[in-house]
Order: C-alpha cells, then structure tokens, then sequence
C-alpha cells in the first residue's frame, strides 16, 4: 500500500498540476473567442449595407439626411454620431468636476467621513439601473427643462444629465484610486514649503495625476456613449442635428433601439442599424486604446 | 473546491444537453403532427384535452396584450399546451415567422409592406382584430377636429401654429413615432394619404405609453395613439369631423384604422390552429378584443387590402 | 487674493460639490421610494401582472430576475474564476498576455445594447436558444466576465507572496496551492466584487431585451421539473425580468395603475441593490475580520 501510494503521488501531482492548466486556459479560449466571434459577426452584419446594398461610406458618415423610407431611401448617420458624442461629451463636463471633487473630498478633505458617507453613496448610484434613470429623467429632469427653457425640454441636455449621474461613479472611483497611490512625500514637501492645501492640490496632486484623472473621464465618456435605455426615454429621437441643447435629436444607440424591433432582419434599413452598432463597437476600441494610452503616461 | 467545480460544471453541461432535448422537442411535435391536421379537421371544434404542444407567437408590441390574454385563456382550457407571447416589434415578428423560429409572427402591416414578395408569399394571413388611431392633443389646445389637410400640414411642417387651425397662438409640437414604426405607417397611409418627412425638432417615440405621456405633459403638442390608450388626460380629436370610435370604424366612415395579423408560414399546425381559430371565436372577439379596445375583425362592415383599397363587405 | 483665502474657497467648492452628490442621491433615492414604497405589499411581490385590470403584482418578475441571476452567476463564476487564476498565476508576460488584457478591457467596456444585438443575432437566432432565461444568461455573462476576471486577478494578487511559496516549497502542486491556500485567501475580495457586479447584472435591460424577451408565460409554481415549460426552473422559457418590465408598462402599459407599479417595481429594484451593497460590505468585514484574527 505504502509502496503504491508512493509512486502515485508524483503522477497525481502531475494530473492536478494539469487539470488546472487545462481548465483555466479553456476560460480563456473561451473569453477570447466570445470576442472574436462578437466582432466577426456584428462586423459582418455591419459592413454588408456597403457590399450588399451598395450603400456608399460617404453617405453613412457625411449625410445628414436620414430617410429610411424615401425614394431613393437616404441613410446619413451624422446626426447620430454628431449626437452621441456631443451628448456623452457633455455629460463628461458635468460629470469630471464633480467626480474629481468628490474624489478630493474623499482622500484630501475629510477622509474619514468621506469614506464613511460619500463612498457608499456613489457605489449605490453605480448599482441603479439605467431604466430607473430613464425613468426619473422623463419625469423630472424633462419637465424641468421644459418650463424653464425654451424648447421640449428632450434634447442633449436632459440626456447629457441624466448620463452624467450615470457615470459619475466610475469617474470617481477612478480618482479615488489615483490619489490614494499618490506618495505622501510630494504632499508633505509641497506643504513643508508652506504651500497651503489647494496650492499643494492645485500645483502638485492636480498635474501629477492628471493622466489617471482623465482615464477616469474617458472611461466614463465612454459609458456614456454606449448607454441605450435612458438616453432614448429623454433625447427625443428626430434624425436631424439639434439647433439648440434643448431641442430633439438621436444619438447612435437610441436609433437602435427605436427601430431595431421595427424592421425585418436581412432588409437595408436592418442593415444600416447594424452598421450602426459597428460604429459603436469601433469607438470602444477607440476608447480603449485612448485609456491603455493615457495610462502609459500615468506609469511614466 | 475541485468536486465543487466538477458539479458546477456538470450542472452546466446537463443545462446545456437539456437545451438540445427541448430544442428538438417543440419541432419533432410539429413534424409529427402536421400530416394529422389534414385528416382530422373538426379537431379545433371539441376543446379536446389530446392537444398539445407549445406555441411561439413573436413581434408586434400593439398585439402582444391580445394574444397574451386570449393564450392565457386557451392554455386554461388545454392544459398540455403551452403559449409563449413575445413582443419585440413587427419587423422582429415577421423576421422570426418567416425564418422558421417562431409558429406566429404578430403584425400591425402586411407582410407584403415590410418583406420581399417571394418571402411575404410564403406567410398565410389570419386577421384577428382591428385597431384604429385618432389623433390626440394637449388638453390646453382650443382644437376638436382637424381636416385630413390640416393634418397634413401639420405633420408636413406647413402649419406650425395652433391659431392658423382656430386654436390659441401656441406652436406646435409634434410627436411622432420613428419611421419604421407600424403605427406610423398605418397613420400616414390612411390618416395623411401621404408620406412625411421627419421634421426638424419633432419628437419620436416608439411606445404609446411614452407618446401619451409627453402629450399631456408638453405644451402645445399633438400625437396619435391606438383607441386602447385614449383616456381623460388627453384631448382626442376629430378627424374631418368624424368621432374616433367602433360603429365609425365599423361602418367605414373613419378610415385610420389597421389590420392585426396573426402570419403563420405556409398553414398553421394543429395547435397553432386550433389557436389561431380560438382568436376570432366568439369567446375571444366579443370579450377580450373589446375589454382591451381593439375592434372584433368580425365587426368589420368593410374589408381593405393591401393596396389600401376599400370595399363593402 | 491672498493664497489662504484660495485655500478657504476652494475647499468650500469642493465640500458643496460632494454635498450636492449626496443631495442628487438623496433627492433620486426619496424620488423612487416615496413614490414606490406604498405600493409595495406582499401581495405586490407575488402576485403576478394584469394587462389591463388594476392590481397587477410583480411575482413572476422577481423570480425571474433572481432566477436569471443565479443563472449568470452559475456560468460566470466557474469560467471567471478560471480566466482570472490564469492571468495572475499561469500567464507569462508577454505580447499574447497583453493581448488577452486588452481583449478584457474591451469586452468590459462594450455597450450593453450591443451585446444585446449579438445576443439576438447569435444565441437567439443563429443558435436557437430563443428569448430565453438561458440566451439572458449568456448576455449577461458576455459583460459579467470581464468584471470577474479582473476581481479574481485582484484577489490573487492580494495574497501575500511568502504564503504562495511556503505552500510550493512544501511541495505541493502549484494547482493545488491556488486551490487550497490561495483561493482561500482571495475569497473576501472575491466575494464582495462578485455581489457588487451581481447588483449590476440585476438592473441590466437594454441586453435583456433582445435575449431574454419581454413576457413572462403562466408560471405554474407548483411544477419544480426543470424540464416542464411551464416550470418557473425551465431556463429555456422566456421571461421578464423586473428592470425590463418597468421598461415595459412604462412605455405600453395598459393598465391603470401602470405608473404606481412603474414606481414600486422601480422601489424594489433599488431596495434589492441597495441589500446586495449592504451584504457585500457587511460580508467583506466579517470574512476580513476572521482572517485577521486567524492570523
């Protein structure tokens, strides 16, 4: 017994040894090829309105006429591009200073109430979902807008706030981060030279982590370009460039869903929606790689 | 640790096996039962307990509340089979119906509007209700009828006030549904005669309940919603001096009014049959049709194709 | 302007901004639950929806969001934890590991409206799982995965090297040291990330839209036969969840209630996060505090 017990504990060492190898490089595998196979066949779908229907690049990107129904039917994006990203950039604007203060609060000011109060607070806007937002956006941030501005009240306005308590959490959490890993020493010098705390924040901590901060914008940003349920229920989706922040208009994912459902799969106009969503799907890797940038010279 | 990954993984693996066996399932049943609906045809007449199966009826969000009460009611009375009713737009119905995914593709359009003839000629018709639309407005506004011309112009952009139809001086906000909307296209075919272009600060939602709510709530502003949604808190209004309502969508004299179609690709099966012929029973049409403010097809004193072509029945 | 009255004014900026933050929660938060929490009953929560008469529940809802949520976790966890224990302890540095990290990225900043639309063309359509529980599952899996992987990886690294190599020196295998001493250790921060991602999965809609589907069929809750469409364990049903319901009577809703139940199903969906954060962080404390006192 103690004979075969010996000799099999080297091969069983090995068998463990390679089950664990096998099995999470099969998750792996797995992970990679969910992605590949996501972009090949939204790709496919997305880029057969230009070899299929014959629908020109131009059109797409420089038309600002979209008229899915006309003869001959005109299929212009721009004003939905236009639209996502004066949205998201928007929503970016209210949103960095905010997060970036809370974050300042959070480490600098008052650490221990910051902790204790405000960290919770913004993990819970983190967990709403988008649909409740859309929800409270349509009865009170639209309504809002509407008696106090000229105009419907929908617009990129009324999307771009709602977006921009969407994604303050991910802005802040990510400064958060990036102030807490600064090294105190900086601090400390900048306040032994007598600087007082918002010359040290304002000339050291600010600049220094600035390319963290501005990850955190981005990613947010990016958040925001791709949120779907909340921005329709408040933007109100005419296919046509705004001529005000409080007049109607679409962005990408809105267009999406407002028709998705309508148009049958296989005909132009389905096609053209997921030309769309290849957009979209390209300004991620846009976003991604602007982050994996900014981030490199955050390291440096 | 490692067992408890083992089970999980098995727990998978027999989740993803039964996938397979309920794939097959609905499928072997219908292969099976196809040849029998030929030989027994009165099969539909005795609510017999032998049915069974299940039935996917998938697309337009108008019908889903029909066809979610009226299937409620049939799986009652046969308790082996089971009905699933799912919205997703007519566009998606007609897509999954004509690709073979789903037994009845739900539609507020014909076919024959959304798809290719040879695919459209593939799908067998069955009419179950009617819907009619009126046009609503602001409860502030002065207005109870407009003219098939002064819609027109409205929706056209030629008439951008509320005074030059004999309101108040107030601007006219439109809101719309998105151009591959149903709704629209019903509207503009048989409310305006005409196709309009998507104006400049118009407001487009493809949900009733998001339409109704901005009209009642936004100044000055004018939509159009199924009868089903009317209610206090909006002003309905007149079209060319007709009432929106059942006898005059009947009798033919309001014309915006649509066809719900339940396709099926080729003829149904036994229980999608039997399903079908229980939604334009008397059960169905005299209670439920009109509890929900549809129209009974029955009803109907006039019939339309797809041409839009009125005649007497 | 002398530099401490910058200092005055700036600090009193950024105390009013993170003031305003928490008035913006509070304000949304009282929105919800005054509005919702009257309506919320024991008969609310288990009753299932009218179309068009008044007292409709959310019964089936519930269930199917936790469900679809048990669902998730069940395929994420295993292939999370996999995918994360390979980058932090299998993956050489290199040019494919790099590639693998940025895949990730990508994966976990994808709109959700797109992998919906995948969901749709690939698990519905082209793999026939149909609007089912199971086809929302793997949506859901699609953005919970990256989340995973990258809570894992911070897991592991958490774990003190000294304890990693004491375990190898011992001579066991490096699988069985991930296992049994790493794991282990890792489990807190695990844990906490993986209830706080499970908060999102619950609020998802845009991707359930298109993969899980929009109604719920009659859900026999005596029938516990996973196999039987009308049980409520079928994963191959479609089914509602409660995020896409609120998205649902909001935007068709008949029934004349429909705003009041818009509002506290919206309640509930909060209140149900707001305990997923809760017991993360009570959860995360306790398990912390018993290493620490093991130690």
């Amino acid at each position: 017994m103690a004979h075969t017990g010996r000799r099999q504990k080297p091969k069983q060492h090995i068998i463990e040894e390679w089950t664990g190898k096998i099995f999470t490089s099969l998750c792996i595998v797995l992970l990679v090829v969910t992605i590949f196979s996501m972009v090949y066949f939204v790709a496919t779908k997305g880029l057969s309105t230009f070899f299929k229907d014959g629908i020109s690049v131009a059109e797409i990107f420089g038309s600002t006429q979209w008229k899915p129904d006309g003869e001959p039917p005109i299929f212009g994006a721009l004003p939905f591009i236009i639209g996502s990203f004066s949205t998201s950039l928007l929503a970016a604007l209210i949103s960095a200073p905010l997060g970036i203060c809370a974050a300042l609060f959070m480490i600098e000011i008052m650490p221990k109430i910051g902790r204790k109060y405000l960290q919770p607070v913004i993990e819970l806007l983190a967990g709403i979902p988008s649909v409740v937002y859309g929800f409270v956006g349509l009865s009170v941030i639209v309504p809002f807008y509407r008696d106090v501005f000229p105009g419907q009240g929908l617009g990129i306005a009324a999307g771009a706030t709602v977006l921009s308590i969407m994604i303050l959490p991910t802005i802040t959490s990510i400064a958060t981060d990036a102030l807490a890993a600064l090294p105190p020493g900086l601090k400390e010098g900048s306040y032994a030279l007598g600087a007082t705390r918002w010359q040290t924040l304002y000339r050291t901590v600010l600049p220094t982590t600035l390319p963290a901060l501005m990850t955190g914008v981005v990613l947010g940003m990016a958040r925001a370009f791709g949120e779907a349920l909340a921005v329709q229920m408040v933007i109100g989706n005419a296919p046509h460039i705004p001529g005000s922040l409080f007049e109607s208009t679409s962005t990408l994912t809105s267009v999406i869903t407002l028709s998705m459902g309508n148009t049958v799969m296989g005909t132009m106009q389905n096609n053209v929606l997921w030309t769309l969503a290849l957009i979209l799907m390209m300004m991620t890797f846009v976003f991604v790689f602007v982050v994996r940038w900014l981030e490199r010279r955050a390291n440096r | 640790m490692k067992k408890s990954l083992m089970l999980v993984m098995t727990l998978v693996l027999t989740i993803m096996l039964a996938a397979c066996g309920q794939n097959n399932a609905p499928k072997s049943n219908n292969t099976a039962e196809a040849p029998g609906a030929a030989n027994e045809t009165p099969a539909n007449e005795t609510p017999s307990s032998e049915l069974s199966g299940s039935i996917l009826a998938v697309g337009s969000s108008a019908l889903q509340p029909l066809v979610d009460q009226a299937s409620k009611k049939f799986m009652d009375q046969n308790p082996k089979v089971s009905i699933q009713v799912q919205g997703g737009g007519s566009g998606t119905g007609l897509t999954q119906v004509s690709g073979g995914q789903a037994d009845i593709g739900n539609s507020d359009v014909f076919a024959e509007e959304k798809l290719d003839a040879s695919q459209a000629a593939e799908l067998v018709d069955h009419q179950v209700a009617v819907v009619a639309m009126a046009a609503v407005i602001n409860p502030e506004i002065t207005v109870d009828n407009l003219t098939k011309d002064q819609l027109v112009g409205i929706f056209t952009g030629k008439i951008t006030n509320w005074k030059e139809v004999g309101g108040q001086d107030q601007k006219i906000q439109i809101v719309n549904r998105p151009s591959s909307s149903g709704t629209r296209a019903t509207f503009e075919k048989y409310a305006l005669g005409t196709k309009t272009e998507d104006l400049q600060g118009s407001i487009q939602e493809d949900s009733s309940g998001t339409v109704k709510k901005l009209v009642k709530e936004t100044p000055g502003a004018i939509g159009y919603l199924a009868l089903s949604y009317l209610d206090d808190s909006i002003k309905v209004l007149k079209y060319d001096g007709v009432e929106a309502n059942e006898e005059n969508v009947a009798n033919g004299s309001y014309p915006v009014w649509a066809y719900q179609h339940m396709y099926t690709k080729g003829e149904p099966n036994e229980v999608v049959k039997a399903f079908l012929d229980y939604m334009v029973s008397d059960d169905v049409q005299n209670n439920d049709v009109v509890e929900l403010g549809y129209i009974p097809a029955g009803k109907m004193q006039v019939t339309r194709d797809v041409d839009g072509n009125i005649t007497n029945k | 302007m002398s530099a401490k009255t910058a200092d005055k004014i700036a600090t009193a900026v950024i105390v009013t901004l993170a003031g305003f933050i928490v008035l913006i929660l509070a304000g949304l938060l009282g929105f919800i639950l005054v509005r919702g929490l009257g309506h919320i009953s024991f008969d609310f929560l288990t009753s299932p929806p009218e179309t068009i008469k008044e007292g409709g529940g959310i019964g089936p809802q519930l269930f199917n969001s936790l469900f679809l949520l048990v669902l998730t976790l069940l395929i994420t966890i295993p292939l999370g934890l996999g995918a994360g224990i390979y980058m932090s302890e299998y993956a050489k540095p290199g040019k494919v590991t790099d590639f693998i990290r940025l895949i990730v990225e990508v994966l976990s900043s994808f709109p959700s409206i797109v992998v919906g639309l995948f969901g749709l063309l690939v698990i519905v359509n082209v793999f026939g799982f149909g609007f089912s529980l199971f086809s929302g599952a793997l949506a859901l899996t699609v953005f919970n995965l990256p989340l995973m992987v990258r809570i894992t990886e911070q897991g592991m690294k958490s774990v003190p090297v000294a304890q990693k190599e004491a375990s190898l020196a011992l001579g066991l295998s490096k699988w069985k040291t991930i296992r049994s001493i790493m794991l282990p250790i890792a489990m807190p921060i695990i844990l906490t990330g993986t209830i706080l991602a499970a908060g999102r999965v619950f609020g998802e809609a845009a991707a359930l839209l298109f993969t899980a589907g929009m109604s719920s069929p009659r859900l026999d809750f005596t029938d516990w036969n996973p196999f039987s469409p009308m049980s409520p364990l079928n994963p191959f049903r479609p089914a509602e969840t409660l995020a896409v319901h609120i998205w649902k009577i909001n935007s068709e809703g008949l029934a004349p209630d429909a705003p009041e139940i818009a509002a506290g199903a919206s309640a509930v969906l909060i209140l149900t996060v707001l305990a997923f954060n809760l017991l993360a962080r009570w959860l995360g404390r306790v398990m912390h505090k018993k290493f620490t006192a093991t130690k």
